[in-house]
């Protein structure tokens, strides 16, 4: 009923009742009374107009908004009246309400919240699927014959990372950027805000060169220029249009090697590329993935059998790089998301938990209110109040408690989820997208709804069935039994959800503690990694000349003082960067060209076993020697040893790398000279996991011309320091920069943060468990403390007459702790039944652990009960203290 | 607090109904008129108490037994009269007979037990 509504039928019934009492005063003036005294005494006869009002009022409100607004001024009045305990319940709530609509919102941004692109859901990612490996990099011919051969696609587009040299403009600089085919925008649904996108025959050999600049560079670098379409800009040595902006607001962050990228700079058409592999090469991939859109009637299912059927054409026409590998079909979401959703869920469910408990400890308190209350509610149902009406005040009460619990909780969510992200150690797939919206605002009210109604309800329901007669006259005492059964379950239930988030939190540490004991290979402490590239003019230079100014710059970072070791390095990179060939070892039958076997390679420095400190097994590694005018030589690690040599000598054999027929450039095949640990490649967590195992370095000064022409002048670094007067990255660049002023010395970052940083989200998920788990532990104390200072209390008079009759103070400590120790251990068991049976949940999660690890359940149970114990020890001494006179007198 | 009220409607609630529903079959009437009726009609031994009757009133109007209508008395009085729907004229008969049922079978429980 509106508000006007019920304006209009209040004044309707005022003048009903004025006209009933109109009448009565008539018949009274007709029967010979006096005006004054018909008026009177027909109010009189009408009773109290107030009261007939609002029972009326009842009936047309359905007794509920009337009545709910009652309940809701005497809840808030009740609340005033008891500040402590309102404050109390409230922050408990609006942590347990904050904490999940924090992780809610990050689960809705990242995990149900659409991508931000029209159609979402027909976005495709699209990689090559090889034996052992689903997403690899897919050909450039490969890729033109699946745009021209497939028929469930509107769109088909690949991309590439690729770091670019921007100079006349300013001091050179390092921009990141991506290589894309035409249409690539368009898959996206992104406009440019100014100028246009790549055409068709932009997007080809031979064609002018162009470029799309970010909205960001924009800004930085030509102060938002209007005029920017048309102007010129040299990348990489070549000066290329340009031709629009993307806007800012667009963000395709697809996990690159467990780190997301720097955000991009400039886009260039892929098609267009010169590099001489590239456009005919079907066997090499060159770092490129897929995305595509479906046609508007076009199932994904449907999708993946038709690039099957491609797959299968494209094998039979090729079966020599083709017979193994076939199109790989995700949505983008998923290869988005990652493996982020099962962590997210996890987190989830224990931060539901803590809500859970948060929610019992309210109800706690509520029940011990409840006996405090009793009186006036046993007075409210003398007065004719229904118990339905007494649960529904108290439920408002609740509900009350846990909305305004609930709005404080959605303030610290609001400002505290970016900032907790930001802080976490790992890269938030789709950080942008997380934020409050309408979907976050409905969980919270659920939430803090269905709390409020789940705390409340138990307190209620006690107490409107509590005996009205005998709580008048016993000043509510009779609660008390049922109240303290009440209470101990809740502190069961608390300690049992504690243990659950404790275990899974402890089995998080001990897979972090496992991580980091695990041995990477190398020490990735005071090691400092960066990159260099050098001018445009190098590449197809003479390779004698990029040989001596690499050896130019070596020299002048290794004699930096407080650096200790240098090793310039191409090709792989521990943890950020995988490089890998075909291979065969020279003298054994060699199998077709699709069942090669793979190794990871590292072009390396002699100085590098020394700057990573990775062991030498056996034989030699590189010196000085292994120049360009000596044999080529390569050393490999301990897997690939034991995979392709098992029970034999590898040293003496010679790898040969000459695999694709198609590639003119023949290298002399190295001879292997010695063996070396195996390195971490993919991460501490899922190196294991990773069918690329074998590994293969060989010595950058001996790099085959053909390859040393297409690098040019530019290399990856890792710098070993001193553990004291370590030069800073700015000295180290100044210090190269001194050799060649046209450098661009760029991405800097600690190694043992890369390290770290592989581990990222199982850090993230344990922080959060870990915080969780401590939220409840200190709940369930609290609880538990609660709950037993409460007994004691009850129990003065009793441990009064026990000590009167001779108890010693021992056995009334006892006597508390084993109520103490009662609830513990029964939460205690059923946590422990319920963590054997949930940890198998967060079992991706884990590390070298099982999810039944014996040793996380025992240590778990130590610290519940040491907590407990510390929680009941001081109730229990407050019992120990009791004065019998006292407490016998008090009754 | 209403409570008082509350209770007593609950108590009287379907017999008064009853009353009411009966009262305006004989025609139209307002709040004080049925009360005056109640009155006379059981020779003074019920009186109905208004927190009783006007909230009877608006529930009997709620369900569509009755409605009402703004109407001036003989006496030249603005008062709200109510009457009697199809749907009323119904619940009075299935109120009646579930009365009689009930009075009957009280009655019979009352009458001295007959020697066999």
């Amino acid at each position: 009923m509106s508000l006007f509504d019920r304006q209009q039928k209040d004044s309707e019934l005022d003048d009903e009742i004025q006209s009933h009492l109109n009448m009565a005063a008539k018949d009274r003036i007709q029967n010979g009374q006096t005006v004054r005294d018909a008026r009177n005494s027909a109010l009189k006869d009408f009773g109290n107009v107030a009261l007939v009002k609002e029972a009326t009022r009842e009936v047309w409100s359905g007794a509920s908004l009337e009545a709910f607004w009652q309940d809701l001024r005497y809840g808030v009045r009740m609340l005033a009246k008891s500040p402590g305990f309102a404050l109390i319940a409230i922050l408990t709530l609006a942590l347990g309400i904050g904490a999940n609509t924090a992780i809610f919102s990050v689960v809705n941004g990242v995990l149900l919240n659409p991508l931000p692109y029209p159609h979402p859901e027909q976005i495709v990612s699209l990689f090559t699927e090889m034996p052992n490996f689903k997403n690899g990099s897919i050909s450039y011919p490969n890729f033109e014959d699946w745009r021209r051969m497939n028929r469930s696609f509107s769109a088909m587009t690949v991309y590439r990372s690729n770091g670019f040299n921007l100079t006349e403009h300013g001091e050179p600089e390092r921009l990141h950027g991506e290589m894309i085919s035409a249409g690539f925008f368009e898959i996206l649904g992104v406009n440019p805000i100014l100028g246009r996108t790549f055409s068709a025959d932009e997007d080809r050999l031979g064609a002018n060169p162009t470029v799309m600049i970010t909205e960001g560079l924009w800004k930085r670098e030509y102060g938002s220029d209007p005029s920017i379409i048309g102007r010129r800009m040299v990348l990489n040595g070549v000066g290329r249009t340009i031709i629009g902006v993307v806007p800012s607001n667009f963000h395709l962050h697809i996990q690159n090697f467990q780190r997301g990228g720097p955000a991009n700079d400039v886009y260039v058409p892929v098609g267009e590329w010169n590099e001489p592999h590239f456009h005919n090469n079907r066997a090499a991939g060159w770092g490129l993935d897929g995305i595509g859109r479906l046609k508007p009637d076009v199932t994904f299912e449907q999708a993946r059998a038709d690039m099957d059927r491609v797959s299968r054409d494209l094998a039979a026409a090729y079966p020599d790089v083709n017979g193994s590998k076939k199109a790989y079909l995700l949505p983008l979401k998923d290869e988005i998301v990652g493996d982020m959703r099962p962590v997210l869920l996890v987190i989830l469910g224990a931060v539901m938990f803590v809500l859970l408990i948060a929610c019992v400890n309210v109800a706690n308190l509520l029940l011990a209110r409840a006996t405090v209350r009793s009186r006036e509610f046993a007075v409210r149902i003398a007065l004719g109040a229904g118990e339905l009406r007494i649960v529904r005040q108290l439920l408002t009460e609740s509900v009350l408690l846990a909305v305004i619990g609930g709005t404080l909780g959605l303030v610290l969510a609001r400002f505290g989820t970016a900032a907790a992200i930001a802080a976490m150690p790992v890269n938030m797939p789709r950080a942008e997208d997380i934020g409050l919206d309408h979907r976050v605002l409905l969980f919270t009210l659920l939430v803090s709804v269905i709390s409020g109604v789940a705390f409340g309800l138990a307190p209620a329901w006690k107490t409107s069935r509590s005996d009205v007669g005998s709580t008048l006259k016993e000043s509510g005492r009779t609660l008390a039994g049922v109240r303290s059964r009440t209470q101990s379950i809740f502190v069961v239930v608390e300690m049992a959800l504690a243990v659950v988030l404790l275990i899974g939190a402890g089995l998080m540490v001990r897979t972090l503690f496992v991580l980091w004991g695990l041995d990477p290979g190398f020490d990735p402490h005071n090691v400092m990694t960066f990159s260099f590239s050098g001018p445009a003019s190098y590449k197809d230079g003479s390779p004698g000349l990029i040989r001596s100014s690499q050896r130019q710059l070596h020299d002048k970072l290794a004699s930096l003082p407080g650096v200790e070791a240098v090793s310039f390095s191409w090709g792989a990179q521990p943890m950020q960067g995988d490089n890998d060939d075909f291979f065969w070892i020279v003298g054994r039958p060699m199998p077709p060209l699709s069942q090669l076997p793979m190794t990871l390679d590292y072009e390396v420095e002699p100085d590098y076993l020394k700057t990573m400190q990775v062991q030498l097994k056996r034989g030699r590694f590189f010196t000085a020697a292994d120049n360009e005018h000596a044999p080529r030589v390569a050393v490999i690690d301990e897997s690939f040893a034991e995979k392709y040599f098992p029970g034999e000598e590898p040293m003496g054999h010679f790898i040969d790398f000459n695999t694709d027929p198609n590639d003119p450039d023949k290298t002399p095949n190295p001879q292997i000279v010695g063996v070396v640990a195996h390195v971490n490649q993919w991460g501490l967590d899922s190196d294991a996991k990773s069918p690329l195992h074998a590994q293969t370095y060989l010595p950058l000064m001996q790099t085959p011309d053909s390859v040393l022409k297409r690098g040019g002048l530019a290399a990856d670094v890792y710098v070993r320091t001193t553990r004291t007067g370590v030069p800073s990255f700015e000295e180290m660049r100044q210090r190269l920069l001194e050799a060649n002023g046209e450098l661009v010395v760029y991405s800097p970052e600690p190694l043992d943060e890369i390290v770290a940083h592989s581990i990222g989200q199982k850090r993230f998920a344990m922080i959060l468990l870990a915080t969780f788990a401590g939220i409840a532990l200190l709940l369930a104390s609290v609880g538990i403390y609660g709950v037993l200072s409460y007994l004691v209390g009850q129990r003065t008079q009793e441990i009064g007459v026990r000590m009167a009759l001779g108890a010693q103070r021992f056995d009334v400590l006892r006597l508390v702790l084993g109520d103490g120790a009662r609830m513990t251990f029964v939460g205690l068991g059923i946590g422990v039944i319920a963590a054997l049976a949930l940890t198998r949940l967060i079992s991706s999660m884990l590390f070298g652990i099982k999810p039944t690890d014996p040793l996380t359940f025992f240590a778990v149970a130590l610290l519940l009960c040491g907590i407990a114990l510390l929680a009941c020890y001081v109730p229990a001494h407050r019992a120990m203290r009791v004065d019998p006179t006292v407490a016998l007198r008090y009754e | 607090m209403n409570s008082r009220y509350q209770n007593r409607i609950e108590l009287l609630q379907g017999t008064l109904d009853l009353l009411i529903l009966q009262t305006l079959m004989w025609g139209e009437q307002h709040g004080y008129g049925i009360s005056q009726v109640i009155r006379t009609q059981s020779g003074d031994v019920l009186q109905v108490d208004t927190g009783s009757l006007y909230p009877a009133l608006h529930r009997l109007e709620k369900q569509r037994w009755i409605k009402s209508e703004w109407k001036v008395t003989e006496n030249n009085q603005r008062a709200k009269f109510y009457q009697l729907t199809a749907a009323g004229r119904k619940q009075l008969a299935e109120e009646r007979s579930r009365w009689t049922q009930m009075s009957d079978a009280i009655a019979a429980v009352l009458k001295p037990v007959r020697t066999q």
